[in-house]
């Protein structure tokens, strides 16, 4: 669709500043519906009881200061929300994706003070102090990470829908020094699932990295 | 996910207390099995409370005993030069167990309080008397491929899913906890249960009470040990069958012998009666044998799960060897 064949903006005027307002906005709507929807016994019950404090306490969120790919952020989050949620829907680094949302896919993977872990079953709240590094932070202005290039040198994706998790996760293995042979990337890659099925040319981009042996 | 109450104590007395005060408040560590849990709905904590602040983290080794903080990091614990020299099975179970990204989450107390990974336990619509107690097993005439054929009971034949406590279990580790009513110790081998008429129960673990640490006496098995883990994929897969070996071997003579096994039963299964007839006998294949068929002994297997009774006795022949020749 080109810009000018836009649909007129639904919401009040300069609303849909950014390209993805619409779809964003509806999705948190949309959300926020399923939310009261899918509302919980308790919460029904506190209202029942019409506690209505209670009912504000569910909701209420709590501060959180994280340093996120070098820039500090000071944000208030529900207890609830995850790592994955924050950075993507509050904080729109969408680059970190949301595969299984159950620890199983590896896609979500990010860097927290400096060990990949999943941001999906990460608590965004238990964060509080802690450095995060996502995909968007890993090249130097314009200039791509080497992991990053060796991925586009080795065409180590196909939908690229895993690549970003597939990516923080082999810095990290490089880093830890789990880059030594093919056996070996291959095992400590084993929590990054690629349903293309690159793995091929994942562990021949991470090797050349690895024997390139620069400081990354 | 349902809305919580979050707090994050420094000491243990507030996590201990904060516990006590609420029925519905859990501990959370590293989360990897709880926030997946609470996706599902299948626990419902009106309150965390958040336990990485209490000083419960490393590995300490000091008149032959080797504690670890119960918050240790699963990945800290498998790289730790002692553990790796001196108690290579406990670094090799816990390297075969989840990811490098889970394993950078997981504590070692967390592994212990994971719950079963069982299909119909994470189903909230299918039956279960672990996650509902009185709906009855899901399991027990369904699709039970990955069940127990030791120790189960009508209620329930869901395996525990850990690598980590199989070797623990398997090097007589002894589990220390605190809570209301102030430190116990637990040998290992009790610290889990088998499901009986009370499936809902994984552990021992009394209400409030905080696992501290996890001590392992020093042994003569750090030569010889293997951690064999059988599973649908080449990694980061949960065990169909796995083994943990580990033989003190002298002049070609096994002096002492430890032997569990994980994903047969409800928890960790030590296997004492094999390992005693190791004991005086040659390290040879057809000791190996005997103990595996010593090992079977009372194995029972349900529809979908028959082929365990014949690939767990390889596998403890196959683990055997290759902690012989370690």
């Amino acid at each position: 669709m080109q810009p000018d064949q836009q649909p007129p903006c639904p919401h009040e005027e300069n609303a849909c500043d950014h390209k993805h307002d619409d779809r964003r906005t509806f999705l948190k709507k949309s959300s926020f519906l399923a939310a009261v929807a899918l509302t919980p016994a308790p919460l029904i019950k506190a209202a029942e009881k019409k506690a209505d404090e209670k009912i504000a306490a569910y909701f209420e969120t709590v501060p959180v200061n994280l340093e996120i790919n070098g820039k500090q952020h000071s944000l208030k989050v529900e207890p609830r929300t995850t790592l994955l949620d924050l950075l993507r829907e509050q904080l729109d680094l969408t680059g970190t994706k949301k595969g299984c949302d159950w620890g199983q896919c590896g896609a979500c993977t990010v860097h927290v003070n400096g060990k990949r872990v999943l941001s999906c079953l990460s608590l965004a709240v238990m964060q509080d102090g802690k450095k995060i590094t996502t995909i968007e932070g890993l090249a130097s202005g314009e200039q791509l990470h080497p992991m990053q290039e060796a991925f586009i040198k080795y065409d180590g994706f196909q939908c690229g829908y895993c690549t970003p998790g597939q990516i923080m996760s082999a810095v990290a293995c490089v880093r830890e020094g789990h880059a030594h042979s093919e056996d070996q990337i291959r095992e400590y890659m084993s929590g990054n699932i690629c349903r293309c099925g690159a793995y091929r040319n994942i562990v021949d981009a991470i090797s050349e990295v690895n024997k390139g042996g620069q400081n990354i | 996910m349902i809305t919580f109450d979050y707090i994050k104590p420094s000491a243990n007395k507030a996590a201990i207390d904060a516990i006590m005060k609420n029925q519905n408040a859990m501990f959370i560590a590293g989360g990897t099995n709880l926030v997946d849990l609470m996706k599902r709905g299948i626990t419902t904590p009106e309150k965390l409370v958040d336990i990485n602040n209490l000083p419960l983290k490393g590995v300490n080794k000091s008149n032959n005993i080797l504690s670890i903080g119960a918050l240790t990091l699963n990945s800290e614990v498998a790289e730790h030069e002692t553990v790796v020299k001196q108690f290579p099975l406990l670094s090799m179970a816990l390297k075969a167990g989840a990811s490098p990204q889970i394993r950078n989450m997981a504590t070692v107390g967390g592994n212990m309080m994971q719950r079963t990974r069982c299909p119909y336990f994470y189903d909230t619509s299918m039956p279960c008397n672990k996650r509902a107690p009185g709906t009855g097993c899901g399991a027990l005439h369904g699709y039970n491929r990955m069940h127990a054929i030791f120790g189960m009971s009508e209620q329930c034949i869901a395996v525990h899913p850990s690598d980590m406590c199989v070797a623990l279990v398997a090097l007589d580790a002894v589990v220390t906890v605190s809570g209301p009513k102030g430190e116990r110790k637990i040998p290992f081998a009790s610290f889990h249960r088998l499901p009986g008429d009370h499936p809902e129960k994984d552990n021992t673990l009394e209400k409030g009470e905080l696992i501290t640490s996890v001590e392992i006496k020093e042994n003569n098995f750090s030569k010889h040990a293997y951690y064999l883990k059988v599973r649908d994929r080449a990694s980061y897969a949960f065990a169909l069958v796995s083994v943990a070996a580990a033989l003190d071997i002298q002049n070609n003579i096994i002096h002492d012998a430890r032997l569990a096994m994980g994903g047969v039963a409800h928890k960790p299964w030590r296997l004492k009666a094999a390992e005693n007839i190791l004991k005086g006998k040659p390290a040879t294949e057809a000791s190996f044998r005997l103990a595996a068929q010593m090992a079977m002994q009372g194995a029972k297997a349900f529809e979908y799960n028959a082929f365990k009774l014949k690939l767990a006795p390889n596998s403890i022949i196959e683990a055997l060897t290759l902690a012989s020749k370690a």
